[in-house]
């Protein structure tokens, strides 16, 4: 498998990510945002970072980069495309997944480890995971509190988009294990056609010993 | 022609930002706020003479960029020097 991680100016997890995919046998070229062509590639991810400084919107502005045409054009081919925190604020202001990332409730940006449940382990990113595992990955956000209107959370629940959820240690999906406010508690969630998938913890911090924990690495090695 | 853009959140999205400021005018003693809710503004000078054609221009802006239209309106409006 080849992959390719979308740098955009301000991007500071794409360095990371390709650690972590290489680690992983996946091949992996970085792409600059103002590039008019992706590398012949089966994955494309979008990493964490403040892209163009989060500015008017986080991830607005990076939706309209010229290389998002690329990956849109990609991803309509059924290609496999990964948004990582920023990187999920810019599938959603793509429109490539439902649904928006508004503030924090708590007003405060949130650095921490968490721990989320995978509600669908039948994707294509987190086939190696069992149904309703707990992972323990971190969380660095300020804009991370997942918002849709009742319609389109129905639609979500109906389709099994929602595939990772907030929880406690224990598994419990409550309004004491949300961290950011998110509906349902959402922490990620896979398009209909089940090749785009947006999260908000990142896997990529915790896919190595050194950092403190494995669990992310399930994530890249369900990649295929 | 100079254009204002007023881009708001919708009623029912949640607005912890206006939430926190309605709350710090109360304890400063800004009595009976029913409500707040935070928006941006943006002016936009354009060289376009015809109004029509220039609120037209910025409607397409609030449409493709200025806006999130999943949780945000806008409105816009030219201003007269």
């Amino acid at each position: 498998m080849k992959a390719s991680v979308i740098v955009f100016p301000g991007s500071n997890c794409d360095r990371d990510v390709k650690i972590s995919l290489e680690k992983f046998g996946i091949k992996t070229s970085m792409v600059w945002h103002a590039d008019a062509k992706l590398p012949k590639t089966d994955l494309v991810v979008l990493p964490g970072g403040f892209s163009y400084g989060d500015y008017l919107r986080c991830g607005s502005i990076a939706s309209k980069s010229r290389i998002m045409k690329e990956v849109t054009a990609h991803s309509k081919k059924g290609g496999l495309v990964m948004g990582i925190c920023n990187g999920f604020q810019v599938l959603v202001e793509s429109q490539l997944l439902p649904g928006v990332l508004i503030r924090n409730i708590n007003l405060k940006f949130i650095c921490k480890n968490i721990t989320v449940k995978v509600t669908n382990n039948k994707t294509n990113f987190t086939s190696k995971t069992s149904r309703n595992s707990v992972l323990e990955i971190p969380i660095a956000h300020n804009e991370g509190n997942y918002f849709a209107n009742k319609d389109l959370i129905n639609e979500l629940e109906d389709n099994n988009q929602i595939v990772l959820q907030y929880c406690d240690t224990a598994g419990n999906i409550n309004e004491q294990s949300n961290p950011n406010g998110s509906i349902k508690n959402i922490a990620g969630i896979i398009n209909k056609k089940g090749n785009v998938f947006g999260l908000m913890p990142h896997p990529e911090r915790a896919s190595d010993e050194l950092l403190g924990g494995m669990d992310g690495s399930i994530i890249f090695k369900s990649l295929k | 022609m100079k254009l204002q853009v007023i881009v708001t959140l919708k009623k029912d999205v949640l607005d912890p930002q206006g939430s926190a400021i309605k709350n710090s005018l109360s304890n400063m003693g800004f009595k009976n706020i029913e409500s707040l809710r935070q928006g941006k503004t943006f002016e936009i000078i354009v060289n376009e003479k015809d109004e029509k054609v220039a609120l037209s221009k910025a409607k397409d802006m609030c449409e493709k960029l200025l806006a999130n239209l999943t949780i945000e309106d806008y409105s816009v409006k030219a201003i007269k020097e």
